[in-house]
């Protein structure tokens, strides 16, 4: 289990992360949402020791997310894709994949998992051999999340998966995370500005606004709250 | 009080006052202190032609020892051949630096960081081999400069010495007056736009590039009179003492004083001085090579520690902590 | 023309060990954003510790690899002891732009002082590893010594290891994955410190290699190594600073272009040489022969 207590992240001045505290059940999905700034990425990038928390905790099982670097976190199985198509342009697809796994040395599951990620998309087996710059935004965004699975994570933090791509291919996406959270037992901590595919795909959510946590509960019940809807999801 | 004196006429009373104070100074000391004084004096030149160039416009300058080395050239030339004042020998050395310092600044101002630092060092190692090279340079042994007897009428006390503290100095401070004047002018306030973002001060209008080529134009002109003043204080130019040691030594004064700090030049020229003294202090006694080799390592290690525990050199420090009691005593 | 060839043959073996500086300058650049100017003074300590080798065991062998052994240490130290801290204190403004510079700056005058105090400042000879004198085919004297032959082949033969290390390794990938998205890296469980460091003593060992292989053609003297450096610096611009193909490329180019102006122009002017080229260079093609345009940005 996922257990988020008390915890704060400050970027000098700013509080970006104000005492946020939730529990995310293995196996579940959780969408983190709000308004732009509300501080979802944070929040995500403190769980993986990309910036430094204030004060609280965060631990996965009986890991102390807040004590490992970020290199260590993904042996721990936790992988995060970050904001904004995180692939590394100057490698090649297949390397940016093959990055992911790194750490896992000569497993030779390393090849099982490969294929997997492969089926799960296509498009980029048809590229291996290009340069990531070479793809375009949706499969950059593809190729992030491949490389985030090749890990074989159990928990995965997205960080809005859709940003910037055509619905059909969010779709497309939401489905993909929601089938493999069901197949694999994976846990999914969602940040979306996109909240109604978010909510379609989440059992829980929480809505952030400038840090706290306003409101939680089932997706099911946030998503249908109009009041709550009109307040911080704006339609 | 003070704050009623205006601003330019603060700074001619503070540069007379420490005329007066050197000229007080010269006639305590002995003769070898008066010799070091005029070294510091082109030290604080030298070091203020990289303040200018760092501390205000953000570049890295490897090669202001190659400048100084046209300077002092340029001044001995005339000098030499065409038996020109001495105090006109300056000039031409702030405009043959000056003028080697716009063509070089036309690059530096397309430049980054380390790629200018890579070139000016190139152009460091160089130069001198250049002037090695033709023998209207006088090659290796390099051609004679030096400030020329003491007027008749100063008397027999006034040394040669004393006379070479005395034209080091009065250029020096007014070297320091023309520095703070152009730190306060306009110019100096685009310089620490362009420095503190590029991008905004183009935005407002700012011609970058040329404010660039400008910095390291004046800069240069500093370099050159420092060179020339350097060059009297050994009473000759010549290659080896422009050395790479040169460019790195002056950059050295300039991160210890403080990049950012006109006065802090000052702090960083007595360090200069002070650092062949301590060298030769604790090398007393060792073998030869530690006392030729110590000085560099000394050199080196205060660049090091300089960077690494006080990034704004010694002037920062201080003020930092003036701020620190300031803060104490009021609250 | 007969001059003109020779004259080329004789920056081939020069313009090697260019790239191989070359190399070390664009290994460290690409991995952490600053030149190594120290890189000089890495060089010349461990050229000194192999020729000390040299005196011991008499072993030109032994000494090489002691030597490149050494430099690979003192590169990674380097890193552990000055690069990572200072690049701990993340200012802005004139100070934290310069400090790589002027940190590295300070350590070749720390390594080239001690280095005089261990050795003294008097021009020493270092050992080839085969004759340098000219080879004759057919009556004809080639200017190109077996030790030339030999230095071409090593550094090829390094080149060619980096180039498998970085392209086909997981080591490599490693490393061009914390240079060019250091963030994506560590989330991908990449010890992008660690990483850093190795490429620093990559880059150690082959200024060591560099320097071994230059001073039996030169002197070797505290600050031999300082145009070296220069002229390796010129070359990794000349290939714009993050290609190591670029780097090789720009080596063997000025070399042949250092030779030319020696033969023409004489010693005096192949310094400026290097200075001229990389002005032009970088004002002209400022990415570097192969760079990909707006790559250059510090
Ligand atoms: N590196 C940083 N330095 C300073 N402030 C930062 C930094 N990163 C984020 N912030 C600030 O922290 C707050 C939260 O930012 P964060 O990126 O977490 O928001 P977000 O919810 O992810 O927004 P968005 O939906 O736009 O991605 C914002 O006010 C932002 O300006
Ligand atoms: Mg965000």
């Amino acid at each position: 289990m996922l257990r988020i207590d008390s915890l704060t992240t400050d970027h000098g001045q700013v509080r970006a992360v104000d005492h946020v505290s939730f529990d995310v059940e293995v196996g579940s999905c959780t969408a983190v949402i709000g308004a732009n700034g509300a501080g979802k990425s944070s929040l995500l990038r403190t769980l993986s020791g990309l910036v430094k928390s204030s004060s609280g905790s965060a631990h996965w099982g009986d890991i102390d997310l807040l004590k490992l670097p970020t290199s260590e976190i993904v042996r721990h199985g936790v992988a995060h894709v970050p904001e904004g198509r995180s692939v590394i342009a100057e490698l090649s697809v297949e390397e940016n994949l093959t990055l992911g796994a790194l750490w896992r040395g000569k497993d030779p599951d390393v090849a099982v998992t490969k294929s997997e990620v492969l089926d799960l998309f296509p498009r980029l087996g048809e590229r291996l051999k290009q340069g990531a710059d070479s793809l375009s935004g949706g499969e950059r965004q593809m190729l992030a999340i491949g490389r985030a699975l090749m890990a074989r994570p159990k928990l995965l933090l997205l960080d809005e998966p859709s940003l910037g791509l055509a619905p059909i291919v969010i779709e497309q996406i939401f489905h993909t995370i929601d089938t493999m959270r069901k197949a694999t037992g994976l846990t999914v901590v969602l940040v979306e500005q996109n909240a109604v595919s978010a909510l379609g795909i989440a059992n829980h959510a929480i809505v952030l606004s400038l840090g706290k946590i306003v409101v939680s509960g089932s997706a099911s019940d946030i998503a249908s709250d109009e009041s709550l809807r009109h307040a911080y999801l704006g339609y | 009080m003070l704050k009623l004196i205006p601003r330019p006429l603060r700074t001619l009373i503070v540069i007379a006052l420490l005329a007066v104070v050197f000229i007080l100074l010269a006639d305590r000391v002995d003769e070898y202190r008066v010799y070091q004084g005029a070294t510091i004096a082109a030290y604080v030149v030298a070091i203020i032609s990289i303040v200018l160039l760092t501390g205000y416009s953000g570049q890295v300058s490897l090669g202001h020892g190659a400048l100084m080395a046209v300077g002092g050239y340029s001044a001995a030339l005339v000098v030499q051949n065409l038996h020109w004042p001495l105090w006109i020998s300056f000039f031409v050395a702030v405009l043959g630096a000056a003028a080697v310092g716009a063509i070089l600044g036309i690059a530096a101002a397309r430049l980054s960081g380390p790629y200018l630092a890579g070139t000016t060092l190139a152009f460091a190692v160089g130069l001198p081999s250049i002037a090695n090279r033709f023998t209207a340079l006088g090659g290796e042994q390099g051609i004679g400069y030096d400030v020329g007897l003491p007027p008749a009428r100063f008397g027999d006390s006034f040394t040669q010495y004393k006379w070479l503290f005395w034209i080091c100095a009065a250029a020096t401070l007014v070297a320091v007056g023309v520095a703070i004047h152009i730190s306060r002018s306009r110019y100096g306030r685009i310089w620490r736009a362009v420095r503190a973002d590029e991008t905004a001060a183009a935005l407002a209008g700012i011609n970058v590039a040329r404010s660039k080529v400008l910095v390291f134009t004046i800069s240069a002109g500093f370099a050159g009179l420092a060179g020339a003043l350097f060059s009297t204080t050994v009473f000759l130019v010549a290659p080896a003492s422009f050395s790479l040691g040169l460019s790195f030594l002056i950059l050295t004064g300039a991160v210890i004083g403080g990049v950012r700090s006109i006065y802090g030049a000052i702090i960083g020229a007595f360090v200069l001085i002070i650092i062949p003294i301590i060298a030769e202090t604790l090398s007393s006694g060792a073998s030869e090579s530690v006392a030729t080799n110590l000085p560099a390592v000394i050199t080196g290690a205060l660049l090091v520690l300089t960077v690494l525990l006080s990034p704004g050199g010694t002037a920062a420090t201080f003020e930092h902590l003036t701020k620190a009691i300031r803060g104490k005593v009021r609250h | 023309m007969q001059q003109f060839i020779d004259t080329l043959i004789l920056g081939v073996s020069f313009g090697a060990i260019y790239a191989l500086m070359a190399l070390a300058l664009i290994l460290v650049w690409r991995s952490t954003r600053v030149v190594n100017f120290a890189q000089a003074g890495q060089a010349v300590l461990s050229t000194y510790i192999g020729l000390e080798i040299h005196r011991l065991t008499s072993s030109y062998w032994i000494a090489l690899i002691v030597a490149v052994i050494a430099g690979g240490i003192v590169g990674g130290l380097v890193d552990l002891l000055m690069v990572r801290p200072l690049s701990r204190h993340s200012g802005t403004g004139p100070e934290a732009a310069v400090a790589p510079v002027i940190g590295t700056l300070g350590l070749l005058a720390i390594v080239q002082g001690v280095v005089g105090i261990f050795w003294g400042g008097e021009f020493r000879k270092y050992p080839a590893a085969f004759s340098t004198d000219a080879i004759s085919i057919g009556g004809s004297r080639i200017p190109f010594s077996p030790f030339d032959i030999f230095i071409v082949a090593i550094v090829l033969a390094v080149m060619v290891a980096f180039g498998f290390i970085f392209q086909r390794t997981g080591l490599g990938l490693a490393m061009r994955a914390a240079a060019f998205g250091s963030e994506v890296a560590q989330l991908a469980g990449v010890r992008t410190g660690r990483v850093r460091t190795v490429g620093w003593s990559f880059a150690g060992s082959a200024g060591a290699l560099a320097g071994v292989l230059i001073t039996p053609n030169v002197f070797l003297a505290p600050n031999s190594l300082d145009l070296l450096l220069v002229f390796g610096f010129t070359a990794a611009v000349i290939g714009g600073l993050e290609s190591m193909v670029g780097g090789a490329l720009g080596g063997l180019a000025l070399g042949l272009g250092l030779a030319i102006v020696l033969q023409y122009l004489g010693s005096s002017f192949t310094f400026m040489a290097a200075f001229v080229v990389l002005i032009v260079v970088l004002l002209v093609r400022p990415q570097g022969l192969l760079g990909k345009k707006g790559a250059r940005r510090a």
